[in-house]
């Protein structure tokens, strides 16, 4: 059982928590990547909704196969296909949606807080599949799995951020997982896209990847979404690239057992060297597996441990 | 009609008073303050335990008429208003359309008179449609009562804009009052930046936005020498660059809210409640304690309520698309005596110049007095009555209060406006 009713933010998740989700998540391995029939019946009966308020191909697509692969009941929602596009509030549609008796929202928002208004109007459990710029809870625990696949642990390793911190809820909630875990978080950053206060997250900022790279466990490279160059955070891709991009002659000072991790989707070039994101050490394919076992893992705790 | 309360603790610092007094009211005047009045006719209306006060104004609402009736009008802000235990209101000009000629002062004072519960006092636009590009017909709202200036909701961002409108104002003796942001600074922010911002995941709306225009406006007010009164003012920064002003002798003054004063950054929690999401928002602790000491200290003028009704729809959602504001006026009293009158942090007398005696000096209103042969504009104050402050407690037609939960202590039960009795212990006339 974990200590939450919802997944709404790492915050709220307790070290134990988080260990039961990557136990659980590391008992379904077996069912998703060895087996012919990847399949079992622990949430049979059960229905999900997965409500995609903004686009999303990887989140959603991992979210559905690990229904399927509990045999839940799942149907997805988009921002294009649904009401809300249609003036209608975001409370009236979860309500309509609460009034056809679901289990679980599964949800992506484009809004930070999202997930705490679905809270508010159902009583079915809520998974935050991304909201806004604040949290990114299920990516944190796919992250943390990989990262604990290579390493048999977490406690005691350096992780370095790197990237658009600012609008990022994937360095949100990865960050304070990790010092949850006992990790070493440094976040690094062009000053532009630099956190507002870093020691809430616990963490050191600074603005020299190449000060710190050496030193470093993981290098977790963020996307860099392109839309957010427009108002001057940061003058061209190709700047960005020397400055902050992990290339090869980067990759090459990093420690021998460390390796490298992004959320996707990556631009090759930009904030990640194409030799690089396909190199020895990279764990980006890795971390789209864990996606699904991880996802599992929470679905099946926040559902089954009811019964 | 004839009131007459008796037993109250009087209290106006105009006329030095500080003392239990009877009052007489006739008609529109009060006729008489004395230890002890016997008057036959006089309706009776014990003040034993209670204050008595010139007539509280808030210069800072917000009533929505014309244009936005569904969140308020005129007549659902002037009960709110009444029960609240004010006499006066000054209204900012962000109407539909907005307020920035005669006219529309004109329809605001003549249907507060219909609706008969407080004096409502328009504050005309400084720059036509509030669009900060030209000058509005200022001398034709000045002539049909307008008792103000202010682009409130925005700051004039050009500043050569702003310099005209001082200019401008200044042959008239009123106030600019200024909403400070400098948009390019607070966009996108729905929330203070720093800690508050990155725990939730938004975009800040910093301090520097606020300050960088103050800043600007009192040199501006240096060069024009007109009147400038600086609204809602939210951080620490903001009113040492206030104080120096003042300092100075430059006709400066400012404002803060009781948000600004009661709340901080840090009650904005994982539950996302946009009744504390505003225009500025809240700050940090420490600059909620800069601002209480500044209203103690009188560095900060008035207390005003920024009362922003908006409708459940505009309030229950996601807080990055949730309207600014929280609605004032009826806790506004409760909540300086249950934080600071009742503790004994702040005099009773310094309570009715924020409240009462300064606002009307910066709108330029007569001074309301508690001594014969001035108008009878009055509130009786309990402070020992509980308010509970719940959604059915407000009259107004907006429920966005940040303060909704909260147990206060001390609130207005009678209000006389010109004579007229809006308030009969504690219900609305």
């Amino acid at each position: 059982m974990l200590s939450v009713k919802h997944l709404i933010d790492t915050y709220s998740l307790t070290a134990d928590d988080i260990t039961q989700i990557l136990d659980t998540a590391k008992s379904f391995d077996p069912i998703v990547n060895a087996r012919t029939i990847k399949k079992v019946p622990a949430l049979r009966g059960r229905t999900i909704v997965n409500l995609f308020l903004e686009p999303s191909t990887r989140t959603l697509k991992s979210f559905e196969l690990a229904e399927k692969r509990l045999s839940a009941d799942s149907i997805s929602m988009g921002g294009s296909t649904s009401s809300v596009v249609k003036g209608e509030s975001l409370a009236d549609t979860i309500q309509t949606i609460d009034a056809m008796n679901v289990d679980m929202f599964v949800v992506r928002a484009r809004l930070a807080g999202t997930p705490q208004v679905i809270t508010q109007n159902t009583d079915a459990i809520v998974i935050n599949g991304g909201d806004g710029k604040h949290q990114h809870p299920t990516q944190a625990m796919l992250d943390l799995y990989t990262i604990r696949e290579h390493f048999g642990h977490l406690d005691g390793l350096k992780v370095a951020i790197v990237g658009d911190l600012a609008h990022s809820r994937v360095c949100g909630s990865l960050a304070p997982a990790l010092k949850t875990m006992g990790a070493d978080v440094t976040l690094v950053a062009p000053p532009t896209f630099q956190v507002g206060d870093p020691t809430w997250f616990g963490c050191n900022q600074t603005n020299h990847l190449d000060d710190v790279i050496e030193d470093m466990d993981v290098v977790y490279m963020l996307r860099v979404q392109l839309e957010r160059m427009e108002g001057a955070a940061i003058p061209s891709r190709r700047e960005y690239n020397r400055l902050y991009g992990l290339s090869l002659e980067r990759e090459a000072r990093m420690k021998p057992n460390a390796i490298i991790c992004h959320p996707g989707p990556m631009n090759r070039g930009m904030e990640i060297d194409a030799e690089v994101a396909d190199c020895a050490r990279s764990r980006i394919l890795d971390q789209v597996n864990a996606g699904v076992l991880t996802r599992m893992a929470e679905m099946y705790l926040l559902l089954g441990g009811e019964e | 009609m004839a009131y007459l309360i008796k037993g109250a603790h009087v209290v106006d610092p105009q006329v030095g008073l500080d003392d239990v007094r009877d009052v007489l009211i006739e008609d529109k005047t009060i006729v008489s303050v004395e230890p002890s009045i016997e008057a036959a006719d006089a309706t009776v209306v014990d003040g034993t335990g209670k204050y008595l006060v010139p007539g509280l104004v808030d210069m800072h609402v917000h009533f929505r008429d014309p244009g936005f009736e569904y969140k308020e009008t005129i007549a659902s802000g002037s009960r709110a208003a009444a029960h609240g235990g004010f006499t006066d209101v000054a209204t900012m000009p962000n109407t539909e359309p907005v307020t920035d000629t005669g006219a529309e002062v004109r329809y605001q004072i003549d249907t507060a008179r219909r609706a008969g519960l407080v004096h409502v006092r328009p504050i005309g636009a400084l720059t036509r449609g509030e669009k900060g590009e030209s000058l509005a017909e200022i001398g034709d709202m000045v002539m049909e009562g307008a008792c103000a200036f202010s682009d409130d909701g925005h700051g004039v961002q050009s500043a050569g804009m702003m310099k005209t409108c001082m200019a401008y104002v200044s042959q008239f003796d009123r106030a600019v009052l200024a909403h400070c942001e400098v948009e390019s600074l607070s966009k996108n922010g729905v929330i203070n930046s720093g800690r508050a911002a990155t725990r939730l995941g938004m975009f800040g709306w910093p301090p520097l936005a606020e300050e960088l225009e103050i800043y600007r406006d009192i040199e501006l007010c240096r060069g024009t020498k007109c009147a400038l009164h600086i609204c809602h003012i939210s951080t620490a920064k903001g009113l040492e660059m206030v104080k120096a002003a003042k300092a100075e002798g430059l006709p400066v003054t400012c404002e803060v809210t009781p948000h600004h004063l009661f709340l901080c950054d840090d009650d904005i929690d994982e539950t996302y409640n946009t009744n504390l999401k505003m225009n500025p928002p809240l700050r940090k602790a420490s600059d909620a304690e800069a601002l209480r000491a500044g209203i103690l200290d009188g560095s900060i003028d008035c207390f005003v309520t920024d009362h922003a009704p908006h409708a459940k729809h505009e309030k229950d959602c996601e807080w990055e698309i949730a309207f600014f504001g929280t609605i004032g006026l009826e806790t506004s009293l409760p909540l300086m005596l249950t934080n600071l009158v009742n503790p004994g942090l702040m005099s009773w007398t310094r309570l009715v110049e924020v409240m009462a005696v300064n606002p009307r000096k910066v709108l330029r209103l007569d001074p309301v007095t508690i001594a014969a042969g001035s108008a009878a504009n009055l509130t009786l104050i309990d402070p020992t009555r509980t308010v509970e402050v719940t959604e059915s407690f407000f009259q107004g037609k907006s429920k966005n209060s940040a303060f909704l939960g909260m147990s206060l202590t001390g609130c207005a039960t009678d209000v006389f406006v010109s004579g007229k009795r809006t308030l009969i212990d504690g219900v609305v006339a």
